[in-house]
């Protein structure tokens, strides 16, 4: 037994590696990415152990990362597959179908929401994925359950032979703590493909007789979650009972002091109120009827959206009062933190230190000095000067921040890929000068599909791609391809060849960029401006590595 | 025992390598310690902040609540002031005397200061001057771990260990750097 400091991500990674994982995959997002780094750390014996002969790579994208871990638990073996919230919508379609697979190998599906989202789109929680496809799921609440929690979803996988979900939030992904990890690993499966043909075709026949397996499977679901030593019952007055699930735990235990202080001034008795834990899902039904017999009101806090609380007015008797998210006992949007919790016990403010003398002004994220999107959003803004009828549509990554002063180029900006879709869809509807921007591993993430609609259908779109070289905005992993290989792809799905035209994205060429950008504007079929520059941050990363390199020899 | 602190910073500063310093010695103290910090779109030259919670006992979650910090301790001056509301009455703020001005509406300088000046305890450190005095521009995260040290109920011989293991990768001129840093600005915040 041994204690090492982690981080949330991290102790999911090595949890996964004691539980003989062999193939792990993933796109990265923000904040599953230390995921992945750590395992792909691990394969090339940067400091962790285990990783001999481990796969461990990124992928072009969310789903083909959830196949890939599909095929290798097809073949046996256990698979960890990671991502980021929105991801999962990507990874959705094999995601459902593969609740209704005989899984073999253990599967488990790592998936990072960020409530808050302090560096994401929207705030979705994972959880209702999870209940939609039917499978269970674990919600770790420090990063001790995070490491013991993976290889319970492995092993309950494989016994259960569904997928399981591993969900977790901002605030433990990112967060450190001392971590108690067993020494040995478990010996990987064996590789050998499953036998059970109809269990991994899914045919509407097959499919129809896998979903009602699955319908039968929810009652070892339910007495899995049932019994789970994660979902913890303690007895206590019933005035307020008081369900809490995830980080919410750790902030409610946070205020109990203070609560019991507050219950002692008001003449009750100073003793925890009855409550329930909830980090298996589905959430146990029995055991909260229990907490609620007698109960005078209850009190749900749960991180992200109100899941749990929806489902309790499925559960209880109409006669209790509920209150969480739904009736603003709490915030529905942005995340738990000590002091919404402590405000929906119904106890006062701390007192803080005076309020900053001074007006403080905000300080928002911004391109780094001398980036090369800058240059190439200075180049976009000129050419597109003067015209009547243009529209930017954006994509997701660094360049994002383009969308504020002082450049506050694109018009709109959604999910991966979007920005070229949408530049189709404005064209059709008939803006004269549709322009996508969107960067080289988004472009291999999920702009080829809408590339081949714009050719498929001769749209006029102009699809400028920000190639860095890298992917920036997660902290410089290995784009999935080399940039040499953009202009042939876009030529390959039937781009006109002097239509794709590489440009660098400096000063000294600006007017140069301008005039080829304004010269495919108006040409009436699909172009491709490959603006290219290596990220900053990249060729820091890349000049150090060189020395380090150099060094050694 | 229980000492909350926030760190506070512009995205690139060594904020987090500050608050890993900070939290192993802690360590090797044999506290319990969370440390919690935000990746991502922050760091791009946007206010960054992180938590570090230190204690003898059990630490339920990994965010400092609204007036419960000790000590706001911040690389930059006007977010020295961003994140007040977390501090307690009695808490201090221990902060960098230089700014970053990267954005247009930054206030002046002088105002910045005076204003950290006038809060009831305050300790500002001539990071960027007594990092650069130490040989290495960039070891102003260990001048305001040197002025910190003052105050955190960790062990000085502990945070010297924790440097030592955190960036005893880097070569012996940095090494000797960042503990001269250290050691210059603990000596300098204690007048």
């Amino acid at each position: 037994m041994q204690e090492l400091v982690l981080l949330g991500d991290e102790a999911i990674a090595l949890g996964a590696l004691h539980a003989g994982l062999s193939a792990a995959y993933g796109y990265p997002g923000t904040p599953s990415t230390e995921i992945m780094e750590y395992l792909i750390a691990s394969r090339e014996r940067r400091g962790i152990e285990g990783g001999e002969g481990l796969v461990a790579s990124w992928c072009a994208n969310e789903k083909t990362a959830y196949e890939a871990a599909l095929g290798a638990s097809f073949a046996g073996k256990r698979a960890i597959v990671t991502m980021k919230h929105v991801g999962l919508n990507v990874a959705a379609d094999p995601f459902v179908n593969s609740a209704l697979l005989a899984i073999k190998g253990g599967l488990v599906l790592a998936v990072a929401d960020d409530p808050g989202m302090h560096s994401s789109q929207d705030e979705q929680d994972s959880r209702f994925y999870a209940d939609f496809a039917m499978v269970p799921c674990l919600e770790p609440r420090s990063q001790q359950e995070a490491y013991e929690m993976a290889a319970e979803a492995f092993d309950l996988s494989e016994r259960l032979s569904v997928p399981v979900v591993l969900r977790l939030v901002t605030r433990l992904a990112h967060a450190r703590a001392a971590v108690r990890v067993g020494s040995a690993a478990r010996p990987r499966n064996p590789v050998g493909k499953s036998a059970d043909k109809p269990g991994w075709t899914l045919l509407p026949a097959y499919a129809r007789k896998r979903y009602d397996m699955l319908c039968a499977k929810q009652a070892d679901i339910a007495a899995w979650s049932g019994s789970s030593s994660h979902n913890v019952s303690t007895p206590g007055p019933k005035r307020r009972v008081v369900i809490t699930a995830g980080l919410g735990g750790n902030y409610y235990e946070e205020n109990l002091a203070d609560y019991l202080a507050a219950e002692a001034e008001a003449g009750r008795p100073a003793e925890p109120p009855a409550r329930l834990h909830v980090g298996a899902y589905p959430a146990p039904a029995d055991a909260i009827r229990k907490l609620c017999e007698g109960a005078g009101s209850l009190l749900v806090i749960e991180e992200g959206q109100p899941l749990l609380e929806k489902k309790l007015r499925g559960i209880l008797d109409p006669g209790i009062a509920i209150s969480g998210k739904l009736d603003g006992a709490l915030p529905m949007t942005g995340e738990l933190n000590p002091d919404n919790v402590r405000a929906a016990l119904g106890l006062r403010p701390r007192p803080t230190a005076a309020a900053s003398p001074i007006a403080l002004p905000g300080r928002p994220p911004q391109l780094c000095q001398g980036c090369p999107h800058a240059d190439s959003y200075q180049a976009i803004k000129e050419a597109a000067r003067g015209l009547d009828s243009v529209s930017v549509t954006a994509d997701i990554g660094c360049y994002a921040l383009g969308a504020l002063p002082p450049f506050s180029v694109p018009d709109a900006l959604v999910c991966m890929g979007a920005s070229l879709s949408m530049a189709g869809g404005a064209a059709d509807a008939g803006i004269k000068y549709p322009i996508g921007v969107i960067g080289d591993s988004t472009f291999l993430h999920s702009g080829i599909a809408p590339l081949i609609d714009a050719v498929a259908g001769r749209k006029p779109i102009t699809a400028i791609i920000l190639d860095n070289s890298i992917v920036a905005m997660t902290g410089c992993q290995q784009t999935i391809l080399p940039s040499e290989r953009l202009r042939e792809i876009c030529i390959g799905v039937g781009v006109e060849s002097e239509h794709v035209v590489v440009i660098e994205a400096t000063k000294i060429k600006a007017a140069e960029n301008v005039a080829v950008i304004r010269r495919e504007l108006e040409y009436r079929g699909p172009s491709v401006i490959i603006s290219r520059r290596e990220c900053l941050e990249a060729f820091r990363l890349r000049k150090k590595k060189e020395k380090a390199e150099g060094g050694r020899e | 025992m229980k000492y909350d602190i926030v760190l506070a910073g512009v995205g690139g500063q060594g904020v987090l390598s500050l608050a890993a310093i900070l939290a192993r010695a802690a360590m090797i103290d044999g506290l319990q310690v969370r440390q919690s910090e935000v990746h991502g779109m922050a760091q791009r030259g946007g206010a960054v902040s992180a938590h570090l919670r230190i204690s003898d006992g059990k630490i339920a979650g990994d965010l400092v609540g609204s007036g419960c910090a000790d000590m706001i301790l911040a690389m930059e001056v006007l977010e020295s002031l961003r994140y007040l509301s977390f501090l307690k009455p009695e808490g201090i703020v221990v902060s960098a005397a230089e700014s970053v001005v990267n954005i247009p509406d930054y206030p002046e300088a002088e105002k910045v200061l005076g204003a950290v000046r006038s809060l009831p305890r305050s300790l500002i450190v001539d990071a960027a001057a007594i990092a650069k005095e130490a040989g290495s521009p960039r070891a102003v995260n260990m001048a305001l771990a040197g002025a910190a040290s003052l105050l955190v109920p960790i062990k000085i011989e502990s945070l010297e260990r924790g440097m030592d293991e955190l960036f005893g990768g880097k070569g012996a001129d940095v090494a000797a750097a960042n503990r001269r840093a250290f050691e210059l600005a603990r000596e300098r915040s204690r007048k």
